[in-house]
C-alpha cells in the first residue's frame, strides 16, 4: 500500500498552510545555545538514544542562520544575555524558541544579581521546560508541542 | 631546623616575627591552617621576604572578605603555597572602608593579575602599581560591588542593560 491509495483519481487537494506548515513543522532545525548543565541533556536529545531526527530535527546547526528552533539550554548571564539575542536576530523568520530548564524558564536556583531571571526577559519563548536538567524525552515533547503551535499557523495565507 | 611541613611552617612564622616585628599583628593556627595579620604598608616586604627567604613561590589565591565593621572593613587573604616545603600559608590585611587600597603584589607573583582585579571587580579594593585594573567578570560602567554585604542578593534593578528586543532597532 503505497500512496496510490490515498491519492485515488491521482490527485489531492490541501492548503498551501497546510502543506507549507507540515513541511516546517517536520525540519525544525535547532540552533544549540547550550550555556551550562542542560547542553548536555540537550546533547542525548540529539543522540543516538533519545534520537531527535525522527521528528525532523535532523542536525543541530551552529549557524544561526540555518536554524529554526533555538533551544535555550542553562543560565544565562546579562553579559551572555546580548550574544543569545544577537545570535536570535540573525536566526531567519520565521523561528521559534524553547526555555530548557529551571534556568532557562525562571532563573532557577541561580537567583543573583548576574543572570537574567528567565530568558524571556529578552526572547520570546515558545516552549518552557521544568525541570533541572529535564529529561531528553521532555525536550522532545517541548519539540512537539513546537510542531502543533506549528501547524496552526497561517503565515502562508497572510502573506498573500 | 626540622624538615616537617608543620615545622618549617612554625619556623616561617617564628622568622618573620623576628624580622618584620612592627609588621606582624598576629599569627594564629586555626581548623589545621596558619594565618598571618600584618600591617598593610609591610604588605609587599613581608610578601617578597617570604618568597625569597621561605620559598613561598606560588601565590595560589588571592580573596576579599567583607567583615562588615565599622573600623577596617574589607580584609584580602593571599593563600601562599611552598612547594619546596610542602606548607600553607595565608597571609591576611585589613583596609578601611573609604576608598579603600592596597599594593598590589604582581611585582612579586604575577600571576595576582588576575586574582586582584577579581577582588576588585568584587569588592572595590584598588590595587595600587596594579598593570591593568579592570573589571574581571561584571561589565566595564557597572557601578556597584556585588560582594559587599549592602548589595542587594538580585542587584540593583536595570543596573546592567538587557539587549534590545526590537530587532532591527539602533
Ligand atoms: S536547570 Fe539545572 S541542569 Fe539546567 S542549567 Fe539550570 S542548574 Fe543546570
Amino acid at each position: 500500500m503505497g500512496i496510490e491509495s490515498a491519492l485515488g483519481e491521482g490527485y489531492l487537494t490541501s492548503r498551501v498552510d497546510a502543506l507549507v506548515n507540515w513541511a516546517r513543522a517536520n525540519a525544525a532545525w535547532p540552533m544549540p545555545m547550550g550555556l551550562a548543565c542542560c547542553a548536555i541533556e540537550m546533547m542525548a536529545f540529539a543522540g543516538p538514544k533519545y534520537d531527535a531526527a525522527r521528528f525532523g530535527s535532523e542536525v543541530m546547526r551552529f549557524s544561526p542562520r540555518q536554524s529554526d528552533v533555538m533551544i535555550v539550554a542553562g543560565w544565562c548571564t546579562y553579559k551572555m544575555s546580548h550574544a543569545v539575542r544577537r545570535i536570535w536576530d540573525q536566526m531567519p523568520d520565521p523561528k521559534w524558541c524553547i526555555a530548557m530548564g529551571a534556568c532557562a524558564s525562571t532563573g532557577g536556583m541561580h537567583r543573583s544579581y548576574g543572570v537574567v531571571q528567565g530568558v524571556d526577559n529578552f526572547l520570546p519563548v515558545d516552549a518552557y521546560i521544568s525541570g533541572c536538567p529535564p529529561r531528553p524525552d521532555a525536550v522532545l515533547h517541548a519539540l512537539m508541542k513546537i510542531q502543533d503551535k506549528i501547524k496552526t499557523e497561517h503565515s502562508v495565507l497572510l502573506d498573500a | 631546623m626540622s624538615s616537617s611541613p608543620a615545622g618549617s611552617l612554625s619556623n616561617t612564622i617564628e622568622e618573620v616575627t623576628k624580622h618584620h616585628t612592627s609588621a606582624v599583628i598576629e599569627a594564629y593556627t586555626s581548623s589545621g591552617d596558619t594565618f598571618l595579620r600584618i600591617e598593610k604598608e609591610s604588605l609587599l616586604a613581608v610578601c617578597s621576604w617570604l618568597k625569597e627567604e621561605h620559598d613561598f613561590v606560588y601565590l595560589a589565591d588571592i580573596v576579599g572578605a567583607d567583615r562588615f565593621t565599622s573600623d577596617e572593613r574589607f580584609e584580602v587573604i593571599y593563600n601562599l603555597l611552598s612547594l619546596k616545603n610542602q606548607c600553607r600559608l595565608f597571609v591576611k590585611v585589613r583596609c578601611d572602608e573609604d576608598a579603600p587600597s592596597l599594593e598590589s603584589v604582581t611585582g612579586i607573583w604575577p600571576g595576582a593579575n588576575w586574582k586582584e582585579r577579581e577582588v576588585y571587580d568584587m569588592f572595590g579594593i584598588r590595587f595600587e602599581n596594579h598593570p591593568d585594573l579592570r573589571r574581571m567578570y561584571l561589565p566595564e560602567d557597572f557601578q556597584y560591588y556585588p560582594l559587599r554585604k549592602e548589595f542587594p542578593l538580585l542587584g540593583v534593578p536595570g543596573s546592567i542593560p538587557l539587549p534590545n528586543t526590537t530587532p532591527d532597532a539602533d
